[in-house]
């Protein structure tokens, strides 16, 4: 089968897609595959129209590639895709978005407010920062609604840290959320095809809980899958398949959640989760005595049956 | 958009597969750092931003025509000789070149203290190499030299920063960390320094703190580094002694390149250390790289044969002048009155800092949108401090580039000031008229006052 892999694009996580990409295309060539690796730029359609693929293995992070961008164009030119269709992407590229949708469908979602810079600039939202402490307590977590990885992502200790926080995280987006702070385990959940792999746990170094950088960082986190939840896995399971169905994935996905002393509590959906050598989906398909090729070959099937589309 | 270059791909591999090899590496590759920043500043490698991140040197100005003529005199006169290897030291006509630049400078080494290096940072590699085990105390700048950061960390250094100010490395609190080093019964392997036009943060230091400088470090047999890529690019002001001169040799281990003043793609510096030292920094070279290019040493030769290096640096001069002023006229123009910023008398940098509510990090993702890039701050330390500095280069884009790659950096710094004002209720910020502030703007760091020692 000819596949083309499609890599790279502007977004700020185009390292790790092409990262992700590079180790896509390795598999593909020896599970006897042709493979055209694509690289998202300015001749995108024209070369895609060249190369005639027929599944394209869409590994792209960040906007242009998980945010429905890509995804949209290759609709248009019916060529089949892995991954999730372009209403996934639209709704989980978007905190916001994506915890208005799961509370919507019961799926436990920690406790929000959303505001974009217009509110600052022109609605003087600023005043309404005070009710922060009641609603929310501190810590509290400020994050860019679209963004990767833990750029733009900071601690709130107290009041005083809000308005810097919110400055770095309108760095990398209009809309930004302010989360309540839930105490507990870190945890990610990957689906494959509609069922939940064995659960990763992410295990800060000591000290480094409140820094987000760190954990991006090898060494830094250690990781443990499957992690032993005592009890806890049918909960984290039905949260994290709660939210994959809530936001309309298909394929794959990729759900970060806390495990606190209210049981799970479901932070975002990667639409497109990274698949390098370092990446959580792939470590959980191995726990479940997948390998990476297989993964891969699983992926592709998924992007080409009729109902997964 | 230009077309991708054709892909060269390995035929079925498995090499990429992390885990094959994990259990093989070093521990030292386990505080080489990776981070999302790395990918940030991937980013900034796409041609339409214009970048003020680099470090790179002007090489467009080198007359082909003598590049040709010298190369093409190498291939007709000593093509065997210039294709085969060479001594470690290097040869005595590179010295002889590396003697006439430090003379340049006040200096006279013997040219038996002198080794060829492949490029400085194989000078400070080396060095580091000889002298540090795992857990020894290195002491340098804060900020310092971002590229000295890596070598530090992988030789597992415990690196120590010292605060700078507008006259270079604070000495007093050289001291007082030295008092706290020996009370824990610690003895720094050596203290880094770029005491002409540092990279990042373009201060130099002033002739009473060199002079204290090479005092204690004779008072206390301790070594001193002396990183000098930048001395003979001055605009202004008077030079100032080396380190190596006030100290004769004894304890100052001196590096010095071509890169700045002829090339850095010949990867060409090298070092001035003592006998003792010396010996081993050769075996340590012998096991790196055996030697240094002979081909780009013979190129060396000819270029100084021709006789006109100097006025080579003097035209480079001059690029740079007109550069940096065009820079710190753009600062004074489009940063905000609660930005400061060096303004070096040489040298390729300028550093920046913005309010501590600033983090230049993140500024660097809202700079990207507007296609500008710069090196944050937190790069120059190992500690995670300079979050709300900056470092500029000037030598590697153009006045127009620089002025318009200032504008959109201030722009977005305003943006972020406006937004905090607004967030905190305090007054938005007002963009400063240029001949308010031009004097005001120009303090980089406190100003301290040291006791007297």
């Amino acid at each position: 089968m000819k596949v083309a892999v499609l890599k790279g694009g502007r977004s700020l996580e185009r390292g790790v897609s092409l990262r992700s990409g590079a180790r896509v295309e390795d598999a593909l060539e020896r599970l006897g595959h042709e493979v055209v690796p694509l690289e998202a730029e300015g001749a995108l359609v024209k070369r895609l129209g060249e190369a005639r693929p027929d599944v394209v293995f869409v590994a792209m992070h960040g906007r242009g590639g998980e945010d429905g961008t890509a995804q949209e164009l290759l609709e248009i030119l019916g060529i089949p895709f892995t991954g999730p269709g372009v209403a996934a992407c639209v709704r989980c590229i978007d905190k916001v978005l994506a915890k208005h949708e799961m509370r919507a469908a019961g799926v436990p979602t920690p406790d929000w407010f959303a505001f974009n810079e217009t509110a600052f600039r022109e609605l003087g939202a600023a005043d309404a920062l005070g009710a922060l402490e009641e609603r929310l307590g501190f810590p509290l977590v400020v994050k860019p609604s679209r963004g990767g990885s833990s750029l733009g992502v900071k601690f709130a200790a107290s009041w005083f840290e809000v308005p810097e926080a919110l400055v770095s995280a309108f760095s990398y987006d209009d809309r930004v959320l302010l989360e309540r702070f839930v105490e507990g385990r870190e945890l990610a959940v990957s689906v494959l095809g509609g069922e939940a792999l064995p659960v990763v746990e992410a295990i800060p170094a000591d000290g480094d809980r409140y820094d987000f950088e760190a954990r991006y960082e090898i060494g830094r986190t250690t990781f443990a899958c499957p992690a032993d939840l005592g009890g806890d896995e049918a909960a984290v399971a039905a949260a994290a398949l709660g939210a994959y169905e809530a936001l309309g994935c298909s394929g794959f996905a990729r759900v970060d959640l806390i495990l606190g002393s209210d049981g799970p509590q479901v932070l975002e959906v990667n639409a497109i989760p990274g698949l390098t050598d370092t990446s959580l989906l792939p470590q959980a398909a191995e726990a479940a005595g997948m390998g990476f090729e297989r993964l891969v070959e699983r992926i592709l099937d998924l992007a080409l049956e009729p109902a997964a589309a | 958009m230009p077309e991708s270059p054709p892909h060269r791909r390995r035929a079925h591999t498995r090499t990429r597969d992390l885990e094959r090899y994990a259990g093989l590496f070093a521990e030292r590759t386990r505080v080489m750092r990776s981070s999302a920043m790395r990918d940030l500043m991937a980013v900034t490698a796409r041609p339409e931003v214009i970048s003020l991140a680099g470090g790179l040197p002007d090489t467009s100005t080198f007359p082909p025509q003598t590049f040709a003529a010298q190369m093409t005199r190498i291939a007709q006169e000593s093509a065997a000789e210039a294709l085969q290897y060479g001594p470690t030291e290097g040869f005595e006509e590179t010295v002889d070149c590396i003697v006439q630049v430090m003379a340049a400078e006040g200096m006279l080494p013997d040219p038996e203290d002198v080794i060829v290096t492949t490029g400085g940072q194989q000078a400070i590699d080396l060095i580091t190499k000889t002298l540090v085990d795992p857990g020894d105390v290195v002491i340098c700048e804060a900020p310092t030299y971002p590229g000295a950061v890596p070598v530090f960390c992988s030789y597992q250094a415990d690196t120590v920063q010292i605060e700078c100010d507008e006259d270079g490395m604070r000495i007093d609190e050289l001291e007082a960390a030295l008092e706290r080093l020996d009370g824990e019964g610690r003895r720094p392997k050596f203290v880094y320094s770029v005491p002409n036009f540092q990279n990042p943060a373009g201060v130099t230091m002033s002739l009473e703190r060199r002079r204290r400088l090479v005092a204690l470090a004779q008072q206390r047999e301790l070594l001193v580094v002396e990183d000098n890529p930048y001395g003979l690019l001055r605009f202004g002001g008077e030079p100032l002694p080396p380190l190596y001169q006030l100290d004769g040799g004894d304890f100052v281990i001196y590096v010095g390149t071509f890169s700045k003043i002829l090339s850095p793609g010949i990867r060409l510096g090298w070092m001035v250390a003592p006998p003792p030292v010396m010996e081993k920094v050769v075996l340590g070279k012998q096991a790196a790289d055996l030697c240094t290019s002979t081909l780009t040493q013979y190129f060396v030769r000819e270029y100084f044969g021709d006789g006109n290096w100097r006025e080579y640096i003097a035209s480079l001069v001059e690029i740079y002048r007109a550069r940096r002023d065009a820079m710190v006229e753009a600062l004074r123009q489009h940063f905000p009155a609660e930005a400061t910023w060096t303004e070096p008398e040489g040298g390729l940098f300028i550093w920046a800092t913005l309010p501590e509510y600033i983090d230049t990090e993140d500024l660097l993702a809202k700079a990207l949108r507007e296609d500008v890039a710069f090196v944050p701050g937190r790069a120059a330390y190992v500690d995670g401090r300079g979050r709300s500095s900056m470092r500029l280069n000037f030598s590697g884009a153009s006045e127009d580039e620089i002025r318009e790659g200032i504008r959109r950096i201030g722009k977005v710094v305003g943006e972020q000031l406006e937004l905090y004002g607004t967030l905190t209720g305090e007054r938005a910020a007002v963009p400063p008229r240029p001949d308010e502030v031009a004097e005001q703007n120009v303090v980089p760091f406190r100003k301290t006052v040291e006791g007297g020692g």
